[in-house]
C-alpha cells in the first residue's frame, strides 16, 4: 500500500506557537518520508530537548524523545540493535551545538547511516530567549545584555572538517525545498547533515522569515560542485548579505554499518536469542583453560 | 617440615616487564595440576616502570582471597626485592637474577633464602633474553619441586601462535631454569607443591572475564564503553568477541555518550550494556533518570576503584554504594546487584540482562577493582553456561504484535506496573516515547493525575521486583558469637576469617542490595556481634543497614588505602571484639 502524509499524521495538537518554524519542518519531515516511500513503523526520530525536539509527539512515528545534547549517541545505538531502521535525529542549535557538539562531531565523522536535522532558530526558545552557540556576535539577548561576545558556530563547515559525507542546509520557510533536501538525506548511504535555518518567532527579532527571504539563495542553481570539498567549505562559511541553501558536500565513504563486523549477521534485534550452542560452550570454556 | 601445597608466590617488577601474563601463565599451571589458585593483582597507573606484582596463592582446597605471607618471591628488577623482600615469611625463598646488583647476604637476612639463579644468562644460552621470564618461573616450579610437565603444558599454550621454535625454545630455558633451581635450593625449602591425581580440570578466570562470559551467554550483543579501569577489561573481552557472536563493542566518545548508546540499542531491541567505574558513573547519571523514565532496559557495570575524582586509578573501594544508590535527580526503580565471588559475578552476569528486561529499568553491577581483576580457579559446574535463562519479560513477540486489536500503548498501565514492551519496527505499535512526563502512549503531558499514576506504576515495579532479590549468603555456624557482614567483593578474605575462626564467627554477605532485602537481613543478623566490614571511610553499608533496618552495629572495620582487606588484617582487627 501506498504511504501517504495522513499515515504520518496524529491526534497531538503542537504546543509551539502560531508561525513557529518547527511547522514547516514537521511538514517537511513526513513529506519527505513520504517521498522516499517509508512506513511510519520502518522509521525512528530521536529527538533532544527544546521546543524543535518535540516533533516526535506530534507524528504517527516511532519516536524517541531523549536529553538536551544525547539524540545522536541514542540514536547511534538504535542504529547499531538494528540498521534495517531509518534513523533521523531531531534537535535543536542549543542541543546540537552546545551541550551535543562533542557528540556531533563523533557522529560525523563515525559516518554512520543517520539523517541528522538541526533547527537552527539562533536562540534558546523554550527558556525563553538566551542567545546559543549559532548566534550572531553581539546579538542581544537576557543572558547577554551587551551582546553576545563568542563567534558563532557554522555547523555545516564543522562538519565538512569533521569528514561528513552529506551536507546541506535547508530553510524552514521553504517546505517544499526542505523536504527534497532531506528526502536526499534519506536516501544518502552514510551521515547526512541537514543544517535547517528556522525563524524563532518570539524570540529571535533579528533572523526573521524575511531576514532570510533577503538573503537566501539555491546553491543548485549556480553551478556549484558537491564534490568539491574546498568550494564546499567557502559556501559552508558563506553567511551575512548571501546565505546559500541546498547540498553543500556529498561523497560516498564506507559507513559504520557496513564496516562494522559484529553486524555481519544481520541486525542485532531481528536475531533470535537463543542460549549459547554446546560447540560455542565449549570453545568459551577453553579459553580459561 | 615440608608444607605440601599451601603457599603464596608474589611476582614483581615494572609495569611493561610481564608481571601479570607471568602470574596468569604460573596461575594456569597450576591450575592444571589440579591445584586451587587465588591470584591478586596489584598494579600502578603507569605504562611503564613503577612497580607491580601479581601474587599467587595455591592451596589444595579451594581459595577466596589472598593472604599477607609470602613464600616465594620473583623480583624481576631490584627495585621489586628491595621493596617486596620483608613480605617474604622466615624460610620463604627469594628468586633473582644472579646479575642484580645487590647484596646477597642481605637478602638472606631475616631467616629468607636468597636463591640467585642466572636468569638471563640461562634464556640467552637456551633462547632469548627476553625469555627470562619463563626462567623465573621454571626456577620457582624447581624449588618448590612442581611439576615442570604443567609448567610446560601453559608455555606451548601461550607460545602456540608464535611457532614451533619459540615454543622449542622457551621449553629449552625453563627446563633449564627449573632443574638448576631445584637442584641448588629445593633441598633447604619447606614448601612443595604436588599435582593432585585425577582432580579435575578447572578454569582460571578474572571476575571481569565471569562477568562478560555470563553477559554473552544471556544474548547481550552490544556493549558501548569508555575505556577506565578496573573495567576496561570487560569492553575488551567483549570486543574479542565481536566474531563469531555478532557483538557490537563500541567504543564510546566518552561515557555519556556511551551510556545513551546502550540505551538507544536496547530501545531498538537488543541487550546491551555498558561497563565503567565511579568517574565514569557520575557522566552516565543524566541517562539514568532516562531509561528509568523511559522504561528502557539498561545494564551498567560499575567496577569501582579508589575516589574521589581520579582517586586510586588502580586500587580498589567500596566507596561508591551510596552514589549508585540515589544517583540522578528524581524517582525511579532501578535495581542494584553488589556479588561477592567470581561465580556470582557471573551470574549476575546473565541475570541482571533478565532483570532489567523484566522490569524495564537500569540495573546496576558494582563490582569493585578486587573482583574485576583477581582470578581464581573455578569449578567448571559453577560457571554454568547451561544453567543460564534468557527470560525477556513481557517483551512482545512479533505473533503477539500482529495479534494486536488496541492502539498499542506502550506505558500502558497494570497492577504490576511492567507494561508490554514492543520494539520500534512493527506496523501495530508504532510509539514514541519521551524523557518529560508522558501518558500511556508515551505522548508528553504534565497533566496531574496521569503524573501520580505513572509515578506510581513506575515504583511498583520496584516492589514487584523485590521478589527477585537474594536473601543475603550465610556463611558458618549460626550460633557464633560475631556476625561478620559484608557486600561484594570482602566476601572471600571474610569467609576465610570464619574458617580461621573455627565457630568463633559467622559471615553474612549482601549480593542484592537494592531494593534493600530487610526483612532477610533483620533474619540473617539476628544474634551475635555485628562487625560490618567495608573498603571505605564513611560506613556506607552500614548507613544503608540502619536506614532500612533499625539495627544496632556493634563495631565497624574498613579500609580506605585502595588496597584489599587480608584475613590477617581482619583478624587483628576483630581483637578488640573478640
Amino acid at each position: 500500500m501506498e504511504v501517504t502524509v495522513k499515515d504520518y499524521a496524529n491526534a497531538v495538537k503542537p504546543t509551539w506557537c502560531p508561525g513557529c518554524g518547527d511547522y514547516g519542518i514537521l511538514s517537511a519531515v513526513k513529506q519527505a518520508l513520504v517521498q522516499a516511500g517509508l512506513a511510519p513503523h520502518e522509521v525512528l526520530i530521536v529527538s533532544g530537548i527544546g521546543c524543535g525536539s518535540k516533533l516526535p509527539d506530534y507524528a504517527r512515528v516511532n519516536g524517541f524523545m531523549t536529553l538536551h545534547g544525547r539524540p545522536l549517541p541514542v540514536a547511534t545505538g538504535a542504529r547499531l540493535a538494528n540498521h534495517s531502521l531509518k534513523v533521523i535525529t531531531v534537535h535543536g542549535d542549543g542541543d546540537s551545538m552546545g551541550l551535543g557538539m562533542g557528540h556531533f562531531i563523533h557522529t560525523t565523522r563515525r559516518n554512520m547511516e543517520i539523517v541528522d536535522l538541526i533547527q537552527n532558530n539562533q536562540i534558546y526558545g523554550l527558556t525563553k530567549g538566551q542567545y546559543s552557540p549559532t548566534s550572531d556576535p553581539g546579538f542581544v539577548t537576557s543572558t547577554s545584555p551587551e551582546g553576545a561576545l563568542e563567534t558563532a558556530v557554522t555547523p555545516t563547515a564543522l562538519a565538512l572538517a569533521a569528514g561528513g559525507t552529506f551536507i546541506a542546509r535547508g530553510f524552514a520557510g521553504d517546505a517544499k525545498g526542505l523536504a527534497d533536501l532531506i528526502a536526499a538525506a534519506i536516501r544518502h548511504k552514510g551521515y547526512a547533515l541537514v543544517e535547517i535555518l528556522q525563524p524563532c518567532v518570539t524570540f529571535n527579532r533579528k533572523n526573521t522569515y524575511d531576514w532570510y527571504r533577503e538573503r537566501v539563495y539555491n546553491l543548485a542553481e549556480t553551478g556549484h560542485d558537491t564534490s568539491d570539498r574546498v568550494a564546499a567549505f567557502q559556501k559552508a562559511l558563506e553567511w551575512g548579505d548571501r546565505i546559500p541553501l541546498g547540498v553543500i558536500y556529498q561523497t560516498r565513504l564506507p559507513t559504520y554499518e557496513e564496516q562494522e563486523v559484529g553486524l555481519k549477521q544481520g541486525p542485532i534485534a531481528a536475531r533470535k536469542l537463543d542460549r549459547l550452542s554446546p560447540a560455542e560452550v565449549k570453545s568459551l570454556r577453553a579459553e580459561f583453560m | 617440615m615440608t608444607i605440601l601445597n599451601n603457599m603464596t608466590f608474589r611476582i614483581a617488577g615494572a609495569a611493561g616487564q610481564g608481571v601479570e601474563s607471568s602470574g596468569t601463565g604460573f596461575a594456569k599451571a597450576l591450575a592444571k595440576g589440579g591445584l586451587h589458585v587465588f591470584g591478586l593483582q596489584d598494579y600502578m597507573s603507569r605504562i611503564r616502570g613503577g612497580l607491580n606484582f601479581s601474587q599467587i596463592r595455591v592451596h589444595e582446597q579451594p581459595l577466596y582471597t589472598h593472604q599477607d605471607a609470602v613464600h616465594i618471591l620473583l623480583p624481576l628488577n631490584e627495585e621489586a626485592l628491595e621493596a617486596y623482600q620483608d613480605e617474604v615469611v622466615e624460610g620463604g625463598g627469594i628468586i633473582y637474577d644472579a646479575g642484580f646488583k645487590v647484596d646477597h647476604s642481605a637478602v638472606s637476612s631475616h631467616g629468607r633464602k636468597a636463591m640467585p639463579v642466572p636468569l638471563i644468562e640461562i634464556a640467552k644460552e637456551n633462547g632469548d633474553r627476553v625469555m627470562a621470564n619463563t626462567a623465573a618461573l621454571g626456577a620457582a616450579a624447581g624449588v618448590s619441586e612442581y611439576s615442570y610437565e604443567r609448567v610446560a603444558d601453559i608455555i606451548r599454550a601461550n607460545f602456540k601462535r608464535k611457532g614451533d621454535d619459540v615454543v622449542a625454545a622457551n621449553l629449552r630455558v625453563a627446563r633449564a631454569a627449573y632443574l638448576y633451581a631445584k637442584d641448588k635450593y629445593a633441598p633447604g625449602f619447606e614448601w612443595k607443591l604436588s599435582q593432585i591425581a585425577g582432580a579435575p580440570q578447572r578454569m582460571v578466570m578474572s571476575g571481569n572475564q565471569a562477568f562478560a562470559l555470563g553477559a554473552l551467554a544471556a544474548g547481550c550483543r552490544f556493549i558501548s564503553a569508555y575505556p577506565m579501569t578496573p573495567a576496561t577489561s570487560i569492553i575488551e573481552w567483549m570486543a574479542r568477541h565481536e566474531q563469531p557472536f555478532g557483538v557490537v563493542a563500541k567504543h564510546a566518545e566518552d561515557e555519556i555518550a556511551a551510556v545513551c548508546m546502550a540505551i538507544g540499542a536496547n530501545f531498538a531491541g537488543a541487550r546491551a550494556m555498558v561497563a565503567t567505574s565511579g568517574g565514569g558513573f557520575s557522566l552516565m547519571v543524566e541517562a539514568l533518570g532516562l531509561a528509568g523514565m523511559c522504561e528502557v532496559p539498561l545494564v551498567v557495570v560499575e567496577a569501582q576503584r579508589g575516589g574521589p575524582s581520579t582517586g586510586l586509578p588502580t586500587r580498589t573501594e567500596q566507596s561508591d554504594l551510596l552514589f549508585v544508590l540515589n544517583a540522578s535527580q528524581g524517582e525511579f526503580p532501578r535495581l542494584v546487584l553488589t556479588p561477592g565471588t567470581i561465580e556470582e559475578y557471573f551470574v549476575c552476569g546473565w541475570r541482571a540482562f533478565n532483570l532489567a528486561e523484566k522490569y524495564q529499568t537500569p540495573v546496576i553491577v558494582m563490582a569493585d577493582e578486587l573482583l574485576a581483576a583477581s582470578m581464581r580457579t573455578v569449578d567448571v559446574s559453577a560457571i554454568d553456561l547451561s544453567a543460564v535463562v534468557i527470560d525477556r519479560g513481557k517483551l512482545l513477540s512479533k505473533k503477539e504484535l500482529d495479534a494486536l486489536t488496541e492502539p498499542y500503548k506502550r506505558h500502558l498501565f497494570t497492577e504490576d506496573g511492567i507494561s508490554p514492551r514492543a520494539v520500534p519496527g512493527h506496523p501495530k505499535a508504532v510509539y514514541a516515547t519521551a524523557s518529560d512526563e508522558h501518558d500511556e502512549f508515551g505522548h508528553i503531558t504534565e497533566e496531574m493525575i496521569n503524573r501520580r499514576k505513572m509515578m506510581q506504576k513506575r515504583m511498583t515495579k520496584l516492589e514487584v521486583a523485590r521478589q527477585e532479590i537474594r536473601p543475603p549468603t550465610c556463611y558458618g555456624p549460626a550460633e557464633a558469637a560475631i556476625v561478620l557482614v559484608g557486600w561484594g567483593s570482602t566476601y572471600g578474605v571474610l569467609r576465610e576469617v570464619v574458617d580461621r575462626l573455627d565457630g568463633e564467627a559467622r559471615l553474612v554477605h549482601f549480593c542484592d542490595l537494592w531494593p534493600f532485602p530487610a526483612e532477610a537481613a533483620a533474619r540473617a543478623l539476628r544474634g551475635g556481634k555485628l562487625v560490618i566490614v567495608e573498603n571505605n571511610y564513611t560506613g556506607q553499608f552500614k548507613r544503608l543497614l540502619q536506614g532500612e533496618t533499625c539495627i544496632g552495629v556493634d563495631h565497624s572495620i574498613r579500609r580506605y588505602d585502595g588496597r584489599p582487606f587480608s584475613p590477617e588484617e581482619i583478624l587483628a582487627g576483630l581483637k578488640e571484639v573478640r
